[in-house]
This record gives C-alpha cells, sequence and structure tokens, in this order.
C-alpha cells in the first residue's frame, strides 16, 4: 500500500469530500487516518492474489421491477423540507458572479 | 420484565380487550419520560400524538377490525428510520427537524400489526459510533451504571428496552449496532440476515451492511417482532423474496441436536476473563441441552475490523454525499458562494466522528488508493465470507463473545477512534458475511455489568438460531434481571 497522508492528502481529501475543515482539524485528522491507516495495513499480510472481491453479502444482481407510472412524492412535499425555496424551486446562490458571467 | 409486560401478553390482552392501547401507552409514556431523565435516551417524543394513535387501535380493536399481532406494544425506534409523524434527525445537526415525507417500511409493518411507535430513541451520529456519545444531542447513559455507556450506536433503544420503559425497540446494525448495546445494557438484540428486512426509510449508513432488527427482554418478543418486520419489499431490491417462517410458531419446536462452534479466534488476546468465563458457562448449559461442541477456526477473524472499517466508510461517504444543505437538512447562514454551500453546511452540519468516516472513505476510493484500500478490503471481506461457509459445513451456529469487555466508561475511548472501532471485533464479521447474528445475555461482571453472548448462524437461519436462543434462555435467568431502579 502507498505510505500513510500527510496533511497535504488531507487537504485534498477534505476539499474532494465538501467539507471545510479548520486547520485544527486538518491536523488532529491528519494524526487520526495515519493510526488508523496504520492498523488496515495489516491488510497486506494476506495474500489475495485471485480472490474475487465482494462488494455485496447475497447473490443478487439486477433486480427489476415492472416499468409502471406511479404517484409521485409532488412538489410540496419534496420541497417541505428545504433550508431555502423560491417560487416552488429550491434556491442557491448564483452559481457564476455577475462579473464572471 | 414481568410477563404481564412482554410484548406478546400485552397484544394478547389488549386484542381481547382485558386492557386497553391507550392505559398501555400511557404507563410507556410514564415510564420513558423517567428513565430519559435518568439516562438520557431520547431523541423525539410526542405524548399526544402517541396517545391519539394508541386510542386508534382501541377502535380498530371495537370495531371488529382484524388487529394484527403487537395490538397495542409500544415501541421505540432509533431515529435514523424515518417516522412522518416524528422528526427523524439521526442524531445530527445537518438533520436537526428533519420530518420526512414518509414512513419506512419496518414503521408501515409495525403500525398494521396494531404496535404504537412512542418515542423515537438516541443514537451514535448516523449510527456512527459504538458508545452513543457521538450524538450531536447528548450522550446516553447505561441503566446498570450511568457513569458507563450504553453501547452503540443503537444506545437509546438498548436502553429503552433494558429500562424497562417498553418491551419492544428497534434499531440498525451495520457492524454491531444492535448487538453490542444489547450485549452492554443486560438484552437481548437481533441482527436478522442481510435482505431479511427492507431497508426503505433506514437512512443510509453502509449499504451493503446495514440490517434493522429489534431489542427485547426475552428471545419470544423478538421472534414476534421478527415475524412482523421481515419479508420482501419491492421498495429495497435487497429485500429478498426468501419463505417467511412465523419465527414465534418455530420456537415451539425443540432446535434437535445442535452443533455449536467455538471459535478459537474469539478466546485469543484482550478478551476479558469474566466475559470468557460467562461465555464458557453458556457452551457447559449447550451441552447440558444436548448439543455437540466443536472446535473450529476463522482464520480471517483477526483482519474483520480493517477490512470493514474500509468499506463501510468508503459506502459512508458516498451515502452521505446527499447532505448538500440544498434539498433538505442545515444550510450554513451565510455561504460565501455555491461551492460554500456544501462544503460549509457539511463542515457544521456534521459531528467529528462523521466527518472522519466521510474523510477515510474517500480517501479509500480516491484515485491512486481505490485498489490499494477499497478493492483490497473488498478481496478480503470474500475472505472471511468464506471462512464462514466453512465453519457451518462443520457447525449449525457459532457461539461467542458479543463484545470483548462489558459496559465501558464514559469519555474513555472518545480520544482514540482507532480503541473505538476494536469494541466491534467480533460483531463486525457478520455483517461483512451477510449472516444472522444476536446477543442475548449469559451473565454478569463482579462490578454487576450485563455481559452478552452472541449467535450466529448461516444466511436466513433466523428460526434455527431463535430456537437455541430460546432453549438457552428456558434453562437461564440472565435475561429476567432488570438494573436495580427499573425492576418492577
Amino acid at each position: 500500500m502507498p505510505a500513510p497522508i500527510d496533511e497535504a492528502t488531507v487537504r485534498h481529501i477534505a476539499h474532494l469530500a465538501r467539507l471545510k475543515l479548520s486547520d485544527d482539524e486538518v491536523h488532529r485528522y491528519t494524526q487520526q487516518l495515519v493510526a488508523i491507516l496504520e492498523y488496515v495495513q495489516q491488510l497486506n499480510r494476506l495474500n489475495v492474489d485471485g480472490v474475487e472481491p465482494t462488494a455485496h453479502a447475497l447473490p443478487i444482481v439486477n433486480v427489476l421491477r415492472p416499468d409502471e407510472p406511479r404517484e409521485p412524492l409532488g412538489a410540496e412535499k419534496a420541497l417541505a423540507n428545504a433550508p431555502q425555496k423560491a417560487a416552488g424551486f429550491f434556491a442557491l446562490p448564483k452559481v457564476l458572479d455577475q462579473e464572471g458571467a | 420484565m414481568t410477563d404481564e409486560q412482554s410484548a406478546r401478553q400485552i397484544a394478547q390482552d389488549v386484542a381481547a380487550r382485558k386492557r386497553s392501547a391507550e392505559s398501555v401507552v400511557a404507563n410507556a409514556l410514564d415510564r420513558l419520560h423517567a428513565a430519559d431523565n435518568a439516562y438520557q435516551l431520547l431523541v423525539a417524543l410526542d405524548a399526544d400524538g402517541t396517545l391519539a394513535r394508541a386510542r386508534d387501535v382501541d377502535r380498530r380493536i371495537a370495531a371488529g377490525q382484524r388487529i394484527g399481532p403487537l395490538a397495542g406494544v409500544p415501541v421505540a425506534i432509533k431515529d435514523n428510520i424515518c417516522t412522518s409523524f416524528l422528526p427523524t434527525t439521526c442524531a445530527s445537526r445537518i438533520l436537526d427537524g428533519f420530518r420526512p415525507p414518509y414512513d419506512a417500511h419496518v414503521v408501515e409493518k409495525l403500525r398494521a400489526a396494531g404496535a404504537v411507535i412512542v418515542a423515537k430513541t438516541n443514537l451514535d451520529e448516523f449510527a456512527m459510533g459504538s458508545s452513543t456519545e457521538n450524538s450531536a444531542l447528548r450522550p446516553t447513559r447505561n441503566p446498570w451504571d450511568p457513569q458507563r455507556v450504553p453501547g452503540g450506536s443503537s444506545g437509546g433503544s438498548a436502553v429503552a428496552v433494558a429500562a424497562r420503559a417498553v418491551p419492544i425497540a428497534l434499531g440498525s446494525d451495520t457492524g454491531g449496532s444492535i448487538r453490542q448495546p444489547a450485549s452492554l445494557c443486560g438484552v437481548c438484540g437481533l441482527k436478522p440476515t442481510y435482505g431479511r428486512v427492507s431497508r426503505y426509510g433506514l437512512v443510509a449508513f453502509a449499504s451493503s451492511l446495514d440490517q434493522v432488527g429489534p431489542f427485547a427482554t426475552d428471545v419470544h418478543d423478538l421472534a414476534l417482532v421478527l415475524s412482523v418486520i421481515a419479508g420482501h419489499d419491492a421498495r429495497d431490491s435487497t429485500a429478498v423474496d426468501e419463505p417467511l417462517p412465523d419465527y414465534a410458531a418455530e420456537l415451539d419446536r425443540p432446535p434437535g441436536k445442535l452443533r455449536i462452534g467455538r471459535v478459537r479466534e474469539h478466546f485469543a488476546e484482550g478478551l476479558d476473563p469474566p466475559v470468557a468465563a460467562a461465555v464458557d458457562a453458556a457452551f457447559e448449559t449447550f451441552r447440558s441441552l444436548g448439543a455437540e461442541i466443536v472446535d473450529l477456526s476463522l482464520p480471517h477473524a483477526p483482519y474483520a475490523v480493517a477490512c470493514y472499517y474500509l468499506i463501510c466508510t468508503a459506502e459512508a461517504s458516498s451515502n452521505l454525499a446527499r447532505y448538500d444543505g440544498v434539498h433538505y437538512g442545515y444550510r450554513t447562514p451565510r455561504p460565501a458562494d455555491y461551492v460554500d454551500v456544501y462544503a460549509a453546511s457539511r463542515a457544521e452540519g456534521f459531528g467529528p466522528e462523521v466527518k472522519r468516516r466521510i474523510m477515510l472513505g474517500t480517501f479509500a476510493l480516491s484515485s491512486g488508493y481505490h485498489d490499494a484500500y477499497y478493492l483490497r478490503a473488498l478481496r478480503v471481506r470474500t475472505l472471511i465470507k468464506n471462512d464462514f461457509l466453512g465453519a457451518f459445513r462443520s457447525c449449525d451456529l457459532i457461539l461467542g463473545p458479543t463484545t470483548p469487555t462489558a459496559a465501558f466508561r464514559l469519555g474513555e475511548k472518545t480520544e482514540d477512534p482507532l480503541a473505538m472501532y476494536l469494541a466491534d471485533i467480533y460483531t463486525v464479521s457478520a455483517n461483512l458475511a451477510g449472516i444472522p447474528a444476536l446477543s442475548i445475555p449469559c451473565g454478569f461482571t463482579p462490578d454487576g455489568l450485563p455481559i452478552g453472548m452472541q449467535l450466529a448462524g448461516p444466511l436466513f437461519a433466523e428460526a434455527r438460531l431463535l430456537q437455541a436462543a430460546a432453549a438457552y434462555q428456558s434453562r437461564t435467568t440472565w435475561h429476567t434481571r432488570a438494573p436495580a431502579s427499573n425492576r418492577s
């Protein structure tokens, strides 16, 4: 396995995960993740050549249902928990600022 | 719990109109209030709405309608299971006040069977933890010693049953989150086979491992609830269409001559001596019941925690991407821009353990590390699953400790995530292999803390598992003991 991670990797991972971490958090998570990753290195002791991966414990593949129209949730219910809504839509800040647009 | 407070007795009395659902539920609400004051186990409770739903059950019975096997039985539900009539928060700030637009499959099934959902119970945020200390609300305490944790993540549900506030509670089990708190609180808890119970409406944590299951004070009530909640559901493509036995009726049949496996790796270093002694005594009880004890090895068992924490965090990092501050849940009050809506809302809305797991899972799935971590864990999962397939050729069930120690102290493991993960060492394998497993009380430590033992069986062998556990409880009284302040 590749070497354990440093603070730069942790910042990169936090960006991928869309988590805005403080410097303190980056520092703490780096230490903790290094310890956890050292622990999971034990999996390297096992020879897994030719072993099929198990993503799922049961042999279920491609469960299908009839393609029939059903009652949808409806806009009112779908928007009921939205933190901000406007005119029947989810509302968000502008994606492009005025100058950039 | 006295027989009069068992779920089956309540249901019988309510159906026969000897007691009203309303009076049973009112009593449960009083007990829940008292237990909550002492142990902080609740997330949400609505007394008026709950009593109204209890009166509905009484009306259905008075009108001569068919009522199910849980008539008037009060049930507490872990707060990661959706209820349209009570908020569902996963004990997370990011879902503060969230009101699902629908009920989970298991909630529909319980209500159709006459049960009354009385409260939502505390948990480790998003079911990530083994002590209920990761709740954004507050930690829950163990009724056997309030300075100790109840286990987790379904700590509130385990305590609701341990404190004799309700006869039945539901939890979810991704790596031991039903069995470990059942063990630490001295009650019974069952993780059914993956696919036995629909997860429709269970908030997803790790989708290849999550399963819903019951807590109760004895195996008969576990069986009764499993019969109600199990079965095919088209809304969860993993809820398989397997024949569904009447588990309660199966208990009346003797299990036959059982071969019970004793796994060498379960009795290696790290197991507390009083726990080992209690489990060894349980082997003797089974021997006296006519069982044959088979010594065996699960050679990859020591790798289960490492394997589990890579897989569950990878799946969690993907499942929890849906908390975006846009569609529902918490949004940061003043986002700098639209990316900040996601990144700041998630940073402010998730607690430290949830963030840690999202980080670990994102890392394990990221470019350059995916094969070395995630894919390797999936291959080791195959080895762990194959160990069980081999073991169940020479035995019918496997018996061992549920946890390495009895309940630990509040704060004891919060600074060391890895030490907390190792509390799951005996339970995670069943989730990786998909097999059913339950925990029932089997003794006490010299300090008076309950000890639990775990029975695991092959896929869909719940009936055999419950029969063996019921046979054990017919010979022992550990499960009848309640914490001192809650004896009725």
